[in-house]
Order: C-alpha cells, then sequence, then structure tokens
C-alpha cells in the first residue's frame, strides 16, 4: 500500500514546493494592489522559454541560471510599470481584464517565437540525476524543491518582518493611501513586490520544467491558476498560508491522478474509472469548497466591506 | 412603447436603428445568393454572429449587472455538448459513439428544440452554481466560475460518461449551418440560408436581452452594478436578481455555445478553454462594457481581424525585391495583442463606451441637452 501511494506523495510534494514559488507572487501582489495577476503564470512560462533560449545560444549554465532569475524579475517589474501602473487608479476590474490583455500578449508573443512548438528544456545536471528514496525512484529536483522552497519562504518572512522594505510592504498592504502619507514610495514597494515575485516564479520555473522538460506558450496557464488557488486556499495575503495552501493542493492532485492505482491496488474498485481526469478539476473544486466554507482562507484575515 | 413617448425623445433614432440592422440583413441574404458560398465574408460573418450572442451575453453579467463572472467556456460547453447530443442522427449514432456501444441517447429532435435545450441546460446548470457562488464578491467570483469552468471541462471528459458525452472523443454528425440551405430533389441548393439563419437566431437573442435590459429587471440589473448596497436599500432582492441574470446570460451563453458547435460541425470539450472565456472578454472590453452594440461590433470586428483582415501578417510578403521582416506565423496575433493592450489602457470605454446604436443617430446638440 506504502510503496504505491509514496511515489504519489513525493511528486505531490514536489510540485506543491513549485506551485509554492508562484503562488507566493500572487498573494503578494493581491495583498497589496488587491489584483489577481492573471499574468503571472506565464510570467513563470516565459521564464522557462528564456531559459530555453539562453542555453540554446551555447552560454555556460552557470551563467545562464541567474541570468534567467534577473530576466524574470525585470519582466515582472517591466509588466507592472507598462500595464498596471497607468490603471492605478481605474476600478479594479480594468485592472484585472488589464492582466489578461497582459497574459494573452505573453502567450502570443511566445507563441510567434516559438512558433508553438513545444520546446526542450535543458537538463541542469545534478538536479536532473536519478535517485532512489524509500524504494520510489525520482529526479534529484523532486527531493530538493522543498527544502530550498522553505529556505526561500523564510528569506522572504524575514524579509517582510525585519527590513525597512517589508514594513514598507506591510503598511501599503493595510492601507494604500495612509502608507503614501506616511511617506512610503509606493510605486517603487509595488515594483519590489513585483520583481520578488517573479524572481521566485523564475526559481519555480527551472524546478518544474526540470521536472516536466518541455515548454510550450500554454504551459503556464494551468500551474499559475492552481497557484492563485493555493493561495486564495491558504487566505490571500498571506505567505505562510500561500505555500501550505501550495503544498496541500500539490499532494491532493498527485493522489487523485494515482487514485485509480490506489484504489485498485487497494481492492477496492474492480476497473479503472479514469479519476485522474478530475486531478485539475480538484483544484478548482476545492476552491470553490473553501471560498463558500471560509472566504478568507486558512490563515487570512477577516476584512469587512465599508459602506 | 408609452416609455419612448413620455421620455420626449425623439422617436426616429430607434426607427433608423431599425431600418439599418433591416438593411444589414438584406444584405447579407443578398450576398449569400450572389457570392461564392466559400468566401472568407462569410465564415468571418458566421463566426461573428455567433461571437457576437456570447458576448452579449456576458456584457449582460459584466456590464449589466456588475457581476465579473469568467464561466462562459464553460457554459458554452455545456450548450455545444446539449445540442450536438440531441441532434445527431439516429443512423449515425453508431459511428460517432463507436466506442460507447452507439451511446445512451436513442433518440433526436430538431434542430430549434435542441437549440432550446442547449439554452436550458447552460441555465439549469448556472442555477445550481450561481446558489452557492453569486455570494462571492467580485475577484472571488471571477475565479470561482472559472473554476467551475475547468470542472465542467473535466466531467465532460471523464470516461464513465461516455454513453452521454463521448468521453473525450468529439461529438459530430450533428446538423450545422450548411443544413439551412435549401436544396432541390437532385441535392443543389436552390436558397442559400446558411449565414442568414444564424443572424436570424443571433438577432431573436439579443433582441430579447436588449428588451431584458428596457425592462425593470434591467434597470434593477443596473441598479446592482452601480451601488450593490444602495440596490438593496431601494428593495431590490439581491440574490433574487443576481441569480437570474446568471441563469439568463448562460442560457444565451448556451445557445451561444450550440452555434459555435454548428459552425466548427464538431464538439470536443477540450477546446473550451478559459482561453476562450478571454477572448470574449476582450470582445467585451473593446466593444465598450455596458454597450450591447459595441459588443456585436467587436465581436464583428475580432473575428474579421482575427481570421482575415491581420492575415497577411502570417505569410512572408514582398514590397518589390524587399522582403516585409519579422512576418511569420503567429505575428498576426502578436500585433493583435498589441492593439488589444492599447485599447485596454488608454481606451478604456472601448469602441462604444456605454452608448448604442440609436444614439449614434442622435445629434450631438441634443447630447449636451440630455
Amino acid at each position: 500500500m506504502w510503496s504505491t501511494v509514496f511515489p504519489y506523495l513525493l511528486s505531490g510534494i514536489s510540485v506543491g514546493g513549485q506551485y509554492a514559488l508562484i503562488a507566493i507572487g500572487y498573494t503578494m501582489v493581491y495583498g497589496i494592489l488587491r489584483l489577481i495577476n492573471f499574468a503571472h503564470g506565464d510570467v513563470f512560462m516565459v521564464s522557462g522559454i528564456i531559459m530555453v533560449y539562453l542555453c540554446a545560444s551555447g552560454i555556460p549554465l552557470y551563467i545562464c541560471i541567474p541570468l534567467v532569475l534577473v530576466l524574470t524579475a525585470f519582466i515582472g517589474f517591466l509588466i507592472e510599470r507598462a500595464a498596471y501602473k497607468p490603471l492605478r487608479s481605474a476600478p479594479r476590474m480594468s485592472v484585472m481584464i488589464s492582466a489578461i490583455g497582459v497574459s494573452y500578449t505573453l502567450q502570443n508573443l511566445v507563441l510567434y517565437i516559438t512558433g508553438g512548438l513545444n520546446q526542450i528544456y535543458p537538463t541542469i545536471p545534478w538536479i536532473s540525476n536519478s535517485v532512489t528514496i524509500l524504494g520510489a525512484t525520482t529526479k534529484m529536483v523532486t527531493v530538493i524543491t522543498p527544502f530550498l522552497t522553505i529556505f526561500l519562504v523564510f528569506v522572504l518572512v524575514f524579509l517582510i518582518n525585519r527590513t525597512k522594505i517589508g514594513m514598507a510592504m506591510r503598511a501599503v498592504s493595510k492601507d494604500f493611501e495612509t502608507s503614501q502619507l506616511m511617506g512610503i514610495k509606493i510605486n517603487s514597494v509595488i515594483s519590489i513586490t513585483f520583481v520578488i515575485g517573479s524572481f521566485l516564479a523564475g526559481v519555480g520555473s527551472i524546478l518544474y520544467f526540470t521536472n516536466y522538460t518541455t515548454v510550450i506558450q500554454t504551459s503556464g496557464a494551468m500551474p499559475g491558476l492552481k497557484a492563485f488557488v493555493a493561495a486564495v486556499f491558504g487566505g490571500i495575503g498571506s505567505i505562510p498560508g500561500a505555500v501550505v495552501g501550495a503544498f496541500i493542493i500539490g499532494i491532493m492532485e498527485n493522489i487523485i491522478k494515482g487514485l485509480d492505482v490506489i484504489l485498485f491496488k487497494a481492492g477496492l474498485i474492480a476497473k479503472p474509472l479514469g479519476l485522474a481526469t478530475f486531478s485539475d478539476a480538484f483544484t478548482f473544486a476545492l476552491l470553490i469548497i473553501i471560498l463558500i466554507v471560509k472566504p478568507t482562507g486558512l490563515f487570512g484575515e477577516k476584512t469587512t466591506d465599508k459602506v | 412603447m408609452k416609455q419612448f413617448v413620455s421620455d420626449r425623445k425623439s422617436r426616429t433614432p430607434a426607427i433608423l436603428s431599425f431600418a439599418v440592422i433591416a438593411l444589414f440583413y438584406v444584405l447579407v441574404f443578398i450576398a449569400e445568393q450572389h457570392l461564392p458560398s466559400t468566401s472568407m465574408l462569410f465564415t468571418v460573418l458566421k463566426k461573428g454572429a455567433t461571437y457576437a450572442l456570447v458576448a452579449v451575453s456576458m456584457n449582460l453579467l459584466n456590464g449589466f449587472t456588475g457581476i465579473f463572472s469568467l464561466g462562459q467556456a464553460g457554459f458554452m460547453l455545456i450548450g455545444a455538448y446539449t445540442y450536438a447530443i440531441f441532434t445527431i442522427p439516429l443512423d449515425q449514432r453508431a459511428a460517432v459513439y463507436q466506442y460507447f456501444q452507439g451511446g445512451a441517447v436513442q433518440f433526436s429532435v430538431p434542430v430549434p428544440v435542441a437549440l432550446i435545450f442547449a439554452g436550458l441546460a447552460a441555465a439549469f446548470f448556472a442555477f445550481l452554481i450561481g446558489l452557492p457562488v453569486l455570494r462571492l464578491k467580485s475577484d472571488y467570483l471571477a475565479i470561482a466560475t472559472l473554476g467551475f469552468a475547468e470542472i465542467i471541462r473535466a466531467i465532460f471528459q471523464w470516461n464513465q460518461l461516455g454513453p452521454i458525452t463521448n468521453g473525450s472523443n468529439m461529438l459530430r454528425m450533428f446538423p450545422n449551418f450548411n443544413d439551412f440551405n435549401i436544396r432541390n430533389d437532385a441535392g443543389e441548393v436552390t436558397v442559400y440560408l446558411s449565414t442568414t439563419i444564424p443572424f436570424v437566431i443571433s438577432g431573436v437573442c439579443i433582441a430579447l436581452i436588449v428588451l431584458l435590459i428596457h425592462s425593470g429587471y434591467g434597470r434593477a440589473f443596473k441598479a446592482i452594478r452601480d451601488d450593490e448596497i444602495a440596490a438593496e436599500a431601494m428593495g431590490i432582492n439581491l440574490a433574487h436578481h443576481k441569480q437570474l441574470a446568471f441563469s439568463i446570460s448562460s442560457f444565451f451563453a448556451g445557445v451561444g455555445g450550440a452555434m459555435l458547435a454548428m459552425y466548427q460541425t464538431t464538439v470536443q470539450a477540450k477546446s473550451f478553454t478559459s482561453a476562450m472565456t478571454y477572448e470574449i472578454l476582450l470582445i467585451v472590453v473593446i466593444g465598450g462594457v455596458g454597450s450591447v452594440t459595441g459588443s456585436v461590433f467587436s465581436s464583428f470586428l475580432f473575428v474579421a481581424c482575427s481570421e482575415w483582415w491581420l492575415r497577411f501578417l502570417d505569410e512572408k510578403q514582398m514590397i518589390g525585391t524587399f522582403e516585409v521582416p519579422l512576418l511569420r506565423n503567429g505575428f498576426r496575433l502578436v500585433v493583435f495583442s498589441v492593439i488589444i493592450m492599447i485599447v485596454v489602457l488608454f481606451f478604456r470605454r472601448g469602441i462604444m463606451g456605454t452608448k448604442e446604436l440609436p444614439d449614434l443617430f442622435r445629434r450631438k446638440t441634443k447630447e449636451g441637452i440630455k
């Protein structure tokens, strides 16, 4: 029984870690701008594409990886400046539509550049190696992901709780206008939020695509949506919440992928039911349930609407 | 009619608008009889009519009721499947449902009935999902409806439902737009109707939506859009009206989905992605959130640009001996998305803002007085 479940659990934890890195970007941006950054999943995908092209151009890997992260962070910064900043005083829906527009643009741009073909992600030595843990064979990246994620989250939480810029971020997310009156340069705080979010998405993309090996213009959409669900599940605006939510969703999703096999081996069902079809749908069902039962998520703060 | 008189507005603009629309229909009909039916124009008109209906139905929610829903693709999927399942001719069912012993549904209904079924099925699902989801606010509602569309997509691809939905295989052989052409005994087409009929279906549905918007319900919807709390204080039952708007919008999205099925001649659940919803949302935004005319205009514009007018950007072009750089497959979409971003960022009111067709015939000077 354990030997059947364990591989799914393992890849669940790994995918969960990768979702967590994307989810942090969503939750931070939402915390500050009250905006679902629909383009975030696509930034994650573009980061993968940049990696493919940089490596193909012959730049050695130890330069490639930092360069990809810097470029991804820069793209995040650029998107905020170009598409969200002009709409700062516009209704929230306009900004959200703009985010959808950016997502559409990025996907089409990548479609144009790649010709719509699957791009093979470069193999990164060591983390692509196979390892065997407790009888399950997997890639090294699966093992590293959770630890790296936890480490990055600790750094981030330290940044937010202990530094001046972190304090500014917390102030802005509490009250946009008051913090402006207190002399916080709101635009630079927002830019930094986007830079951090995109940087983490870049890290997530390296880990994710090392596991899945191909990148195409639509490969950011699903992980993006799921990471967003994770952020909502954990309580949007809360970083630990997003991480916990992402791990739960990653694990559940992979367990459902293997549910047919698991139930079959346990003797509960006589023939496969094709339940793997629901691995994506489950995430959204979870979202709807959590929104109805506890709209603020696991760790979210309660807010009330003012008239 | 009373309303028109008491408004003290001239009725001429309304009559002129009717005349323009009627003229347009006549032109479409005449064009269809005389131009070759393979012309790109008809592809654009058919798909445009379909998208116009879906866009208007989305506008009813997003623009007139202020419910930001992103579930349109899901409701279209339900409509398309319902239509297909009920109209595949009996003798073709064995071929279509080849992996499921001919399927579970063993009867067919006429096309108009199936269209209404498609709408009702979508509205029914909307009613069910609306019960919990409509309590949510703005972006939470958006993401929940988006999630709902994804769930629907998964359910329709589930193998266990194969006898009804054909699993992840496509449904085909159902009547499509070309079956509206009237043929003589020899099988030659005598009257071309394959573009006119979609126009009629779409036109009737949009007219119904316009009537709804101008009714007491429509005014209640607009009140909810402008200020929920104030609307509630005025005695509008929020839950009831939101549910109503959501179900009606989904009804028409379902009919639109059925039309899309006819246009494509095949249906497959995996093509109804959130990207489709985004496309329709962008159409609504380009046309002007809160303008039916705008949505219709921009649907045709959007379809014409993406299917026809910007096609040249996808192929190599020579000016004399100079080869224009950048032009290759996919460039059209890049240009297109840049245009969309410009509209979203700098022309936030879209083509029409909140104006409608009759407003275009009113003189500028009168607007000041109004």
